[in-house]
C-alpha cells in the first residue's frame, strides 16, 4: 500500500500544480476534450438517430455498424489516425468522434422504438403531424435512453482520451505513460486516480440525469418494478404445516 | 500491403497471444458472473448493491485499471495474468447485469409452475431459469466476447503482447500496414468468438432455433419451454387486442 | 353523415381487409362494426380519418371527399377512442385531455378549464385531473380516453374496441354511460367491436362483417334479430343456439321469457319503457338467472 501513499503524496504536491504539466490543466483538458468530443459526436448522432427511429429506416444497417464498431480496438483507429494525418490534438478528436457516435446513436433509436406503439399510433390518430409526435410524445419518452447512450458515450471518452496520450502530449494520459516510461509508480497511480475519479463523476452525474429525465407519469406505474418486488418469496414447495405457519407469521 | 506478407509469422504469434488473453477472461467473466447475477435477481437488498457497484467497475477506463491492479494483487504490471484479471473484472462487470436481466425476464407464470410442480431452488435455477435466460445470457456474452477482443488490445501499451502490439509497434515505426493488420485481425478474431458462441447456443439451445422445429424432449428445459410458449404467446396476445 | 363508396383496401402483403364497402352512416346516430378479427372492422373505422387510406372507392363526411383533405386537420377534427385508451403517459390525465385542442392553438389555461369540464361530462372525479394516466384503473384510463375523444367537441366520435381491454362489469357500466353521453350529446358515432351483445347494445345501425372485409348484413339490431340474412349471421347473433329465440310460458302467477334451451330470460313488462331496442338488446340484457 507504500505505492497508494506516494501517489497521495504526488496528489498533493504543489510542484505539480504549476507549468504545463499541472494538474489542473491536464483535468481541464481532458475535460474539456470530453465535453466537445460528446457536443460533435451528439450533433451527428442525435438528429440521426432520431430519423432512424421515427421512420424505422435504416434500422438494421446502424445495428450492424454499431457492432462493428464494438469490435474496433480504440487504440487502433487512434494509432491509425494519427499516423495518417500527424501527431497532435485532431487525430483523438477524430477517433473518439468517430468511436462516440454510436453508443449515442443507439441510445437515440431504441429510445424511440421502447415506446409504446399504440401511443403514437394514439397521438397519430388524435391529429399530432409528425413533427409533432416526435417533439411531443416520442423525445421525452426516449430521453432515459437516449441519456444512457450518451453516458456509455462518455464512459468510452474519457477512457479512450487517456489512451489519446500515447499519440498526443495531452490530458490525464499524459502521467501515465509519463510514469511508466520513467517507472514513477507515484506519478501513472495518481493520473490514474484522477482519471477513475473523473469517469466515476461522469459515471454518477449521467445516473442522476438519467433518473430526473424519466417522465414523471412513466415512473409512476412501472410495472417492472412490481414485478422485481414481486419474485417469488418462497420459491421451494415445503409440508402444509410448514407453509401454513408461514402464513400466521406473515399475518 | 508487402508489409503484411513479409510478417504473416508475426500477425499470427499475436494473435495467439491474444487468444491466449482473451478466451480465459471470458471463460472466467461468464462463470464467476451466474452466481453473482443470481444474488442480484434473486434479492432485492442485494440486487441494488450489486448492480451499483458492478456498473461503478465497469466506468473503469481501462489504462488506469491496468496500472493500479499489478499493485493490488501483486503481479507485475507487464504480466499477461494482470490483463486476464482485469479483463474479466470487466466481463464480470458487464455479464452480472445480464446474468440478473435474464433471469428476470423468464416468464413468472413459468417460474410459478415450475415452483408449483415441484421443482426445488436449486433444480429450478439449473432446470428452468437458466435455460429460459439462455437467449439473453448468449447475448450477452457475445457483447462480453466482442469488447473483451478489443479491449485485450490495450495492454500493449503497458508491454503485454497481443494483437495490440501492432498497433504500438507500427505507430512507433511508422508502418501505418502493420495497424490495419491489427485493426483486421483484431475485429476477425472477435467476429469468430461471435460466430462460435452463436454456434453454441444453436446446439445448447435448439429451442430457440426456430418454434417449427420444436420437438417434445425428453429433458426438462425443452419440455418446460414448450410448454412456456402458449403462456408467453398469451400474453403478447393480450397486448395486441 | 359519413358515406364509403366501393372502398377497398389491400394491404402491401397482399390481404384484402375491406373488400367493395359502401355504406352510408347517419348523423346522430351510432353505427358499430361488428365482426371476428380479420373481419378489417378497424381497417374501417380508420379509413374515416385517414389513418389508413383505401386502395380504391372513396369516403365523403358531409359530402366533402376526405381523401382531398389534410390528414392532420381531418384527424382533430374527429374524436378517437382506442382500446387501452393511447393516453400519453408522460402527460397528465387533466393534459391528456388538452392535447388536441392544444394542437388546435386553444391557451394551455382555456384548454385545462375544459378538460376539468370533460371530466365532469364522463364521470370522472377532478381530483385525478393531477394523475398520470398510469395511476388510474383501466376503467378510468377509458374514460380519460373518451374525454379526450370529445375534447374538441366533434360531430363525429371514433371508438376503436374502447371497452375491449376491462372486466365485464366495469365495461357495462361504461357501455351505460356512453349510451348517456350519446343520449346527451347526440354524435355520429362510428363504434368497432367483436362483442355481438355490445353492438345491439349500442348500435343504431348494426354492420355485421364476416373474414376479408365482407358485409354480412346491415340493419338495426331489431332487424337483423328478426330476420338474419344467412346461416352466418343466426351463428354471430347466437339465435341458431337458442339464446335469442324467446318464448312466453305461464308459471301461474304470471309470464316469463324463457329462451331456447329452457333457462329463464326476463318478464315481459308493458310496453311504455321499451326503445327502439325493445325485444333485442332489452331483452339480451335481461335478467339472465346465472
Amino acid at each position: 500500500m507504500n505505492f497508494f501513499a506516494e501517489a497521495l503524496q504526488w496528489l498533493v504536491d504543489p510542484a505539480n500544480y504549476v507549468g504545463l504539466n499541472a494538474i489542473p490543466l491536464r483535468l481541464a483538458q481532458h475535460l474539456g476534450f470530453t465535453v466537445v468530443t460528446l457536443v460533435i459526436a451528439s450533433a451527428i448522432a442525435i438528429p440521426l438517430g432520431f430519423l432512424i427511429g421515427h421512420t424505422g429506416r435504416g434500422r438494421s444497417v446502424a445495428v450492424a455498424s454499431a457492432g462493428a464498431f464494438r469490435a474496433i480496438p480504440t487504440l487502433g483507429l487512434l494509432t491509425l489516425v494519427a499516423l495518417s494525418i500527424g501527431i497532435g490534438l485532431n487525430a483523438p478528436y477524430i477517433a473518439l468522434t468517430v468511436l462516440a457516435v454510436p453508443p449515442i446513436l443507439a441510445g437515440a433509436y431504441t429510445g424511440f422504438e421502447a415506446i409504446d406503439r399504440r401511443t403514437i399510433d394514439a397521438a397519430r390518430a388524435v391529429g399530432m403531424s409528425e413533427v409533432q409526435i416526435v417533439r411531443q410524445v416520442e423525445v421525452p419518452l426516449g430521453l432515459p435512453l437516449l441519456i444512457g447512450g450518451l453516458r456509455s458515450a462518455a464512459l468510452q471518452v474519457v477512457a479512450t482520451a487517456t489512451l489519446a496520450a500515447y499519440v498526443a502530449d495531452f490530458g490525464l494520459g499524459r502521467y501515465l505513460f509519463a510514469g511508466l516510461k520513467t517507472r514513477d509508480y507515484a506519478e501513472m497511480l495518481g493520473g490514474s486516480i484522477l482519471v477513475i475519479l473523473m469517469a466515476l463523476a461522469l459515471e454518477g452525474l449521467f445516473a442522476l440525469t438519467q433518473r430526473f429525465v424519466v417522465p414523471r407519469g412513466v415512473l409512476a406505474g412501472r410495472p417492472t418494478d412490481i414485478r422485481t418486488r414481486s419474485s417469488r418469496p418462497r420459491p421451494v414447495m415445503e409440508s402444509a404445516i410448514e407453509e401454513g405457519q408461514k402464513n400466521v407469521h406473515s399475518k | 500491403m508487402t508489409w503484411i506478407w513479409a510478417n504473416l509469422d508475426l500477425i499470427w504469434d499475436r494473435t495467439l497471444d491474444h487468444v491466449v488473453l482473451s478466451v480465459p477472461a471470458i471463460v472466467l467473466s461468464f462463470i464467476i458472473a451466474l452466481p453473482i447475477g443470481w444474488l442480484a435477481h434473486r434479492y432485492r437488498a442485494s440486487r441494488g448493491v450489486i448492480l451499483t457497484v458492478v456498473g461503478l467497475l465497469y466506468a473503469i477506463p481501462s489504462l488506469p485499471l491496468f496500472i493500479i491492479l499489478p499493485i493490488i494483487v501483486g503481479t507485475s504490471t507487464r504480466s499477461p495474468l494482470n490483463l486476464v484479471i482485469a479483463l474479466t473484472l470487466y466481463g464480470v462487470a458487464l455479464m452480472v447485469r445480464v446474468v440478473a436481466d435474464g433471469l428476470a425476464s423468464v416468464d413468472l407464470d413459468v417460474r410459478q409452475s415450475a415452483s408449483a410442480v415441484g421443482f426445488s431452488t436449486w433444480t429450478e435455477f439449473w432446470q428452468v431459469e437458466l435455460p429460459l435466460s439462455g437467449p439473453v445470457l448468449l447475448a450477452g456474452l457475445r457483447v462480453v466476447a466482442v469488447s473483451t477482443v478489443s479491449l485485450a488490445t490495450v495492454g500493449a501499451v503497458i508491454g503485454v503482447q497481443s494483437l495490440g502490439s501492432l498497433f504500438t509497434d507500427g505507430f512507433q515505426r511508422g508502418i501505418q500496414a502493420e495497424i490495419i493488420a491489427g485493426i483486421v485481425a483484431t475485429v476477425v478474431l472477435a467476429l469468430v468468438f461471435d460466430a462460435l458462441l452463436v454456434y453454441a447456443g444453436r446446439l445448447l439451445m435448439p429451442w430457440t432455433r426456430s418454434r417449427a422445429a420444436t420437438t417434445v424432449t425428453d429433458n426438462a428445459a425443452g419440455s418446460v419451454s414448450t410448454a412456456a410458449t402458449p403462456a408467453s404467446e398469451n400474453r403478447s396476445r393480450e397486448i395486441a387486442r | 353523415m359519413i358515406e364509403f363508396h366501393s372502398v377497398t383496401k389491400r394491404f402491401p402483403d397482399g390481404t384484402v381487409a375491406v373488400d367493395d364497402f359502401s355504406l352510408v352512416l347517419p348523423s346522430h346516430k351510432t353505427t358499430v362494426f361488428v365482426g371476428t378479427s380479420g373481419s378489417g372492422k378497424t381497417t374501417l373505422l380508420r379509413m374515416i380519418n385517414r389513418m389508413v387510406d383505401p386502395t380504391s372507392g372513396s369516403i365523403d363526411i358531409d359530402g366533402a371527399d376526405i381523401g382531398t383533405l389534410d390528414p392532420v386537420k381531418l384527424r382533430r377534427s374527429i374524436g378517437y377512442v382506442m382500446q387501452n385508451s393511447g393516453l400519453l403517459p408522460h402527460r397528465k390525465v387533466v393534459d391528456n385531455v388538452a392535447t388536441v385542442p392544444m394542437l388546435r392553438g386553444m391557451s394551455r389555461k382555456k384548454a385545462r378549464d375544459e378538460a376539468l369540464q370533460l371530466l365532469d361530462t364522463v364521470g370522472l372525479d377532478r381530483s385525478l385531473a393531477e394523475r398520470y394516466p398510469s395511476q388510474l384503473s383501466g376503467g378510468q384510463q377509458q374514460r380519460v380516453g373518451v374525454a379526450r375523444g370529445l375534447a374538441v367537441n366533434p360531430n363525429i366520435l371514433l371508438m376503436d374496441e374502447p371497452f375491449g381491454a376491462v372486466d365485464p362489469i366495469v365495461r357495462a357500466e361504461l357501455q351505460q354511460e356512453l349510451l348517456r353521453l350519446q343520449h346527451e350529446l347526440g354524435k355520429t358515432v362510428v363504434f368497432v367491436t367483436h362483442d355481438i351483445d355490445e353492438a345491439f347494445l349500442l348500435g343504431d345501425q348494426v354492420v355485421i362483417l364476416r373474414t376479408g372485409g365482407k358485409v354480412a348484413q346491415v340493419g338495426s339490431p331489431g332487424e337483423i334479430l328478426a330476420n338474419p340474412a344467412d346461416d352466418f349471421v343466426s351463428t354471430f347473433v347466437g339465435a341458431e343456439r337458442g339464446k335469442r329465440s324467446l318464448h312466453l310460458e305461464n308459471h301461474g302467477a304470471g309470464d316469463v321469457l324463457v329462451d331456447g334451451d329452457g333457462r329463464l330470460a326476463g318478464v315481459l313488462v308493458p310496453g311504455s319503457k321499451a326503445g327502439p331496442l325493445a325485444g333485442s338488446g332489452a331483452s339480451a340484457q335481461g335478467g339472465d338467472p346465472r
